[in-house]
């Protein structure tokens, strides 16, 4: 990476990792779902997290942003330099973690336009006028005073998850499947909106924020530019590399291929 | 039916417990009191008493509203009516007023229910009449007031509402008691005469002391295309409370809807229902409850009993138990007895589902607005076919409530 006046410590202060996770042993009911597990996000970056079904992509993110049940048996997790692995999850939230879920619950009674201002509240920065705006990027106008998730359709609640975070704005985006369940005319939103919350307009350089996206047919790669792809494997993260290479990998050799290559 | 006759079945019923509900010794509650003196306009009533009131959703500016009743203990201290084709007044003065008001008196409440019914007959302590005269609306609401300023006080009041062909009526009822009142009995009987093409709107706002134990007895005859829309809220503990209000729709197309909303505390023990007669070809009814428990102990029950073909009802109860202790029963019941019915239910109690705390906590809720933001998602009830400052007063009072819990 060129970076002006190349100096020592500029080049440092760009390759400080937003998110650090160090042998990371996690289990949910005396189940092992993630097995030491490293992964370095520097800001600026994009990772995408490929990886069979119940490879235990979710519960890494899960794990992330501290869902009480997923229990970190050992290692820790650094969110710009702090251990963060003892926080309750709004603490987490606070720092500029914000995650979409892949299957989130709906909330009777609290509908989707009360969430937006809450989280716009919460970083001390509502403006009514936002939440039209946001919901219209996101073809979700009609959705607003809804109660949350309740009926939504799958592609619904993906974009929802999307506007949400729009409305709270971290610095660290975790999303879990954005790309399943959402039809061809609404996937070109979702990219768009990935991309504005990564701030892909900017220089790499200059970007404040990072990401981590799992995908499983990995459709969003045709959208959002990724970094480096990752492979998750029986609760381990296996390898590394140019995401267009892994998927084309998967593609034609499977998660079969991947076992293979471990051997 | 005579008067003696039914002072009669009174005293037959007076030993008889109610069929449900905790059995209340009567005698516990003999505390006497003297006659309050009255007054003009709700504003002269002291800060003290005007406050509770307004806890309980009365409005003591009387700016909107089109007439109220205030009843201290045993006396009616104010009844005055703001608008034209409306009376308010004392029952015991309407029945010496008007003669043909036997014809409404224990018609839609059998005088010897139980013991409780018996004492409102065998000891009345006034209560209100409210009638709107053929085709009369309402702009604002009529409000009553029943309020127990003495300790060990027994309440014995008898309610007759009726709305006359044509009319709208719409009513807020908070029942109250001094601040430092810690026991008494309230009985209250209300019936309801909602005519062909009449509408009530009636909104209870209970607002008790801890200790005391609470026994209405309602009833509402709702002929052809009447409508008659019942709300409950009760957010403050109490010893007992236990009511079973019951409509009838005897006419085509008569619609009833019951919304109850309850809080139990710790040591509360409330036993509330609904129950619903569909006569008449074309009758609606919808009966909602919301159901919360910290520790307390809450039956909520709903009956609807289809007798005829072409009738549809609805029945849904929803509890959440926020502690450790504390249960909630719910009883639906449907009875068809002929075809050509539709009738169903919906009951669900259980606890906040975690995840849906998680969910809100990342989203940056701390788990104490997570949870609070659950609840008040939970009591927010569409309450159907009320005006607009209605729901505001139903929400009001719910919100007091929910400070309270939180
Ligand atoms: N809350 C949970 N309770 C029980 N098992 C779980 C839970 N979360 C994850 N698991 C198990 O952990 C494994 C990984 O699941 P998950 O992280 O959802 O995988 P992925 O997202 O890659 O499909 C699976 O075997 C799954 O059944
Ligand atoms: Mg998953």
């Amino acid at each position: 990476m060129e970076v002006a006046g190349g100096r020592e410590m500029d080049v440092e202060v760009i390759e400080l990792d937003m998110i650090e996770i160090n042998n990371l042993t996690v289990s949910v009911e005396d189940k092992r779902v993630l097995k030491d597990v490293n992964l370095h996000i520097a800001q600026g970056e994009t990772i995408v997290l490929l990886g069979p079904n119940g490879s235990g992509k979710t519960s890494l993110l899960k794990t992330i942003i501290g869902i009480p049940g997923y229990k970190v048996e050992s290692g820790r997790i650094l969110f710009s330099g702090k251990d963060i692995t003892g926080l309750t999850i709004d603490e987490r939230v606070r720092l500029g973690i914000g995650i979409a879920f892949q299957r989130p619950p709906a909330v009777r009674g609290v509908r989707l336009k009360d969430m937006l201002r809450i989280c716009m509240e919460k970083r001390g920065d509502f403006k009514e006028e936002k939440i039209n705006e946001f919901a219209r990027k996101l073809n979700l106008l009609n959705c607003l005073d809804r109660d949350i998730n309740l009926g939504f359709s799958g592609g619904e609640i993906k974009r929802s998850e999307l506007l949400q975070l729009l409305a709270q704005d971290p610095r660290f985006i975790m999303l879990d499947e954005p790309d399943s369940g959402v039809d061809l005319v609404n996937i070109n939103l979702v990219g768009r909106v990935i991309n504005e919350l990564l701030e892909k307009d900017k220089m790499a350089s200059k970007r404040t924020k990072a990401g981590l996206i799992i995908t499983h047919a990995g459709y969003i790669l045709d959208y959002v530019n990724a970094d480096r792809g990752c492979i998750m494997l029986n609760g381990t993260v296996i390898c590394s590399g140019n995401p267009r290479d892994l998927l084309e990998d998967i593609r034609t050799k499977g998660y079969e291929g991947c076992a293979r290559c471990l051997k | 039916m005579s008067e003696v006759s039914v002072r009669e079945m009174a005293k037959k019923a007076e030993k008889k417990p109610s069929a449900i509900g905790p059995d209340i010794d009567l005698n516990a509650y003999s505390a006497e009191v003297k006659e309050h003196g009255k007054i003009q306009k709700l504003k002269e009533l002291s800060g003290e008493v005007k406050e509770k009131a307004i806890s309980a959703g009365i409005d003591a500016e009387e700016a909107c509203r089109s007439g109220s009743f205030f009843q201290m203990d045993h006396s009616v201290i104010l009844s005055s009516a703001y608008q034209n084709g409306l009376e308010i007044m004392s029952s015991t003065e309407a029945l010496k007023k008007y003669d043909w008001l036997q014809d409404y008196w224990w018609k839609a409440v059998n005088v010897d229910a139980d013991k409780y019914t018996a004492q409102a007959e065998l000891k009345q302590n006034h209560g209100y009449f409210l009638r709107a005269l053929p085709g009369t609306k309402v702009e604002f609401p009529l409000q009553a007031c029943l309020y127990m300023t003495r300790e060990g006080l027994a309440q014995n009041v008898h309610n007759i509402i009726i709305a006359e062909e044509n009319s709208e009526l719409h009513i807020i009822t908070g029942c109250t008691t001094a601040p430092r009142v810690r026991t008494g009995l309230h009985i209250g009987i209300s019936e309801f005469y909602v005519k062909k093409n009449a509408q009530v709107t009636f909104t209870m706002i209970h607002n008790w002391a801890e200790d005391v134990e609470v026994r209405p007895r309602t009833g509402a005859i709702i002929e052809d295309n009447g409508v008659f829309l019942s709300n409950y809220v009760c957010m403050k503990p109490v010893k007992t409370l236990q009511m079973y209000p019951t409509a009838y729709c005897v006419g085509k197309n008569a619609t009833v809807r019951f919304n109850t909303i309850l809080f139990a505390g710790e040591g509360s023990n409330m036993d509330v229902g609904g129950r619903v007669f569909l006569r008449a070809k074309g009758s609606r009814a919808e009966l909602v409850a919301r159901a919360i428990t910290r520790g307390g102990d809450i039956v909520t029950r709903g009956h609807l009993i289809g007798e005829v073909p072409g009738i549809k009802a609805h029945l849904e109860c929803k509890g959440l138990i926020l502690s450790e202790k504390g249960r909630i029963h719910a009883i639906p019941e449907l009875e068809g007895k002929v075809n050509g019915i539709e009738m169903s239910h919906e009951a669900a109690v259980g606890k906040i589902a975690e995840e849906e705390i998680q969910y809100l906590m990342a989203r940056g809720l701390s788990s104490e607005e997570a949870t609070s933001a659950i609840i008040r998602g939970f009591l927010d009830v569409e309450i159907k076919g009320i005006p607009e400052h209605l729901k505001r007063e139903i929400k009001k009072a719910v919100s007091m409530g929910e400070e309270r819990l939180l």
